[in-house]
């Protein structure tokens, strides 16, 4: 079976340095993908290159088998490759509504029709209506987004995610800065997303990420540095020596008498 | 309630030529014409964030094309504009392509480019009659007979600037609309919607250079005469300058600002002994400082905080 995403020894380079060395991993259609590693690890750039904000020039990206390394970020958000940003980007001055509406008049094919119609633009505000619905956010969708709360505001990224139609979806550090409660449903939020989603999230906070997930990489120096279910990666060693820290670590920099 | 205010204000401006001099009358036409101009640097610089320089020129080749057409095709006053209306779009299609690709002061600088070359090619060929300008424009005909009196012209540019507001109202209103606000928010989130930011930019641009030569052919069915000068870097910045003082993204604002911008350069000087662009300035500075998004964006504000 053909998986939603796959990356082939994707390389990149900042000038001398490194940042991705050959990176390969698929995620199949459906599967709730995680993508972990300690800071520099690549992961930033990694999402840069499946989003299409940066073109790499090594490897390639498919998507359901197409490669679409060569294509612009707005082109693979048209073909079902849609992406959050990790400090939230939505129109502040307009209502939660429109900017919902922007994403669903988009997937609807409206994006330059320069009449209006009654009858199509009531189906994009249903729909975007109903993806504010999905989110949790119905009550707030007439308050200008620059008054929601950081939490409302990431609900109301997925539901713009969700109104442009996508069959992959990237989540960039959604939790961060989140506090425990908002982490908690957003964590629901993304459970009950529709399972023939495919699923794809760089995250820090291991809980969540154990918790969500059914597939994880771990990147390290950017490398893929184990690969696997969530239960099989944090056994592994060689990751926990990279990110979660190994005993002997611990006891460099924490007095026995104080644990 | 919002009607009836529109009703009352296209009742004022249709019954002014009843109490106008001729004079004032034909300067009220010329208002109408640099509205409109007004109403398409909007476009550009208020609903889809790309402040422009360079709708002098568009203004300047619907003015040429419109004398072009009644001087060697026809007299009929809404074929001229129809003329003109397809000049502006084309030579802002054919022209804009490049500084769409761009934002802010890029664009601005850009556009003043465009703008420059435009009226260097007016002063410097001779069909359109150089730097002496474009004269011998006959009259404009409507239904068969010859318009000379100046509240019928103000009567028809009112019928023609009233249409080109409700089409720019529509456009503002439909969904390409909704994307230029979109684009004039935050461009990188629109790409991430999986929008073509620089196609309808360019959309927007050619839009937009078709609202000024309407404009440019009001004017000139006003004057009958069009000079290098009604398209230079001083019309754009008098144009952009109306823009702010209206208030950018609104509609009637910009409209509003270009009548004031107008009135304080034509009208004043000859109150206070020709300081028309002291004046002018010192407005400018005023409205930044006091009013700094504009009598409309003052006004909807207001109202806002107050329901």
């Amino acid at each position: 079976m053909i998986p939603a995403l796959e990356l082939r020894s994707v390389g990149h380079r900042y000038g001398a340095l490194p940042a991705l060395d050959s990176v390969s991993f698929s995620v199949a259609t459906g599967a709730r993908h995680a993508l972990i590693g300690p800071n520099g690890a690549g992961k930033s750039t990694l999402f840069a290159a499946i989003a299409g904000t940066l073109r790499v020039r090594t490897g390639s990206i498919l998507l359901h088998g197409r490669d679409v390394t060569a294509r612009s970020e707005a082109a693979r958000c048209r073909m079902g490759l849609v992406r959050t940003f990790q400090h939230s980007s939505v129109f502040l001055q307009q209502s939660v509504l429109d900017n919902v509406v922007l994403a669903a008049q988009r997937s609807s094919g409206l994006a330059l029709r320069p009449l209006p119609s009654a009858r199509r633009f009531a189906e994009v505000r249903d729909d975007a209506a109903e993806q504010l619905d999905a989110v949790g956010l119905c009550g707030r969708a007439s308050a200008r987004a620059a008054d929601l709360s950081h939490g409302e505001r990431r609900q109301l990224e997925v539901a713009m995610v969700l109104a442009c139609k996508p069959d992959v979806v990237l989540f960039d550090e959604p939790t961060a800065g989140m506090s425990p409660a908002e982490t908690e449903s957003f964590s629901n939020l993304i459970r009950a997303l529709p399972p023939q989603l495919t699923v794809l999230v760089i995250e820090h906070d291991l809980d969540v990420v154990f918790a969500l997930s059914s597939s994880v990489t771990v990147l390290h120096l950017g490398k893929v540095l184990a690969a696997g279910a969530p239960a099989q990666v944090q056994a592994d060693p060689a990751v926990q020596a990279a990110y979660l820290g190994t005993g002997e670590q611990e006891e460099l920099f924490m007095a026995e008498d104080l644990t | 309630m919002i009607t009836l205010r529109r009703v009352a204000v296209v009742l004022v401006l249709a019954g002014l030529p009843l109490v106008l001099t001729s004079y004032q009358a034909s300067t009220a036409g010329r208002l109408l014409a640099f509205a409109v101009l007004a109403l398409s640097v909007d476009l550009l610089a208020g609903i889809t964030g790309l402040p422009t320089l360079g709708q002098a020129a568009y203004f300047g080749v619907g003015a040429y094309a419109a004398a072009l057409t009644g001087i060697h095709l026809s007299t009929n006053g809404p074929l001229q504009l129809v003329i003109a209306v397809a000049a502006g779009a084309l030579s802002a299609a054919a022209t804009g392509w490049v500084a769409v690709r761009t934002g802010g002061t890029v664009f601005l600088m850009l556009t003043l480019a465009i703008g420059e070359l435009v009226q260097q090619v007016a002063s410097r060929w001779s069909y359109v009659g150089g730097s002496n300008g474009l004269a011998g424009m006959p009259a404009l005909q409507l239904g068969g007979h010859t318009v000379t009196l100046p509240g019928v012209i103000y009567w028809y540019l009112l019928v023609v600037f009233l249409v080109i507001y409700a089409v720019v109202r529509v456009l503002v209103s439909s969904p390409f609309g909704r994307t230029l606000r979109g684009i004039r928010d935050n461009e990188p989130r629109m790409r991430a919607l999986g929008y073509r930011p620089a196609a309808a930019k360019y959309a927007a641009y050619a839009a937009a250079g078709g609202v000024a030569a309407a404009g440019g052919a009001m004017w000139v069915t006003e004057a009958r005469f069009v000079s290098p000068s009604d398209l230079g870097f001083e019309v754009a910045a008098l144009a952009l300058l109306a823009v702010v003082i209206g208030g950018a993204g609104t509609l009637w604002g910009p409209c509003l600002g270009a009548a004031i911008v107008l009135l304080t350069r034509d009208y004043l000087p000859g109150i206070t002994g020709g300081h028309g662009p002291l004046l002018l300035g010192a407005l400018f500075v005023l409205t930044v400082y006091v009013l700094p998004r504009g009598l409309a964006g003052t006004v909807r504000r207001r109202a806002a905080v107050a329901s």
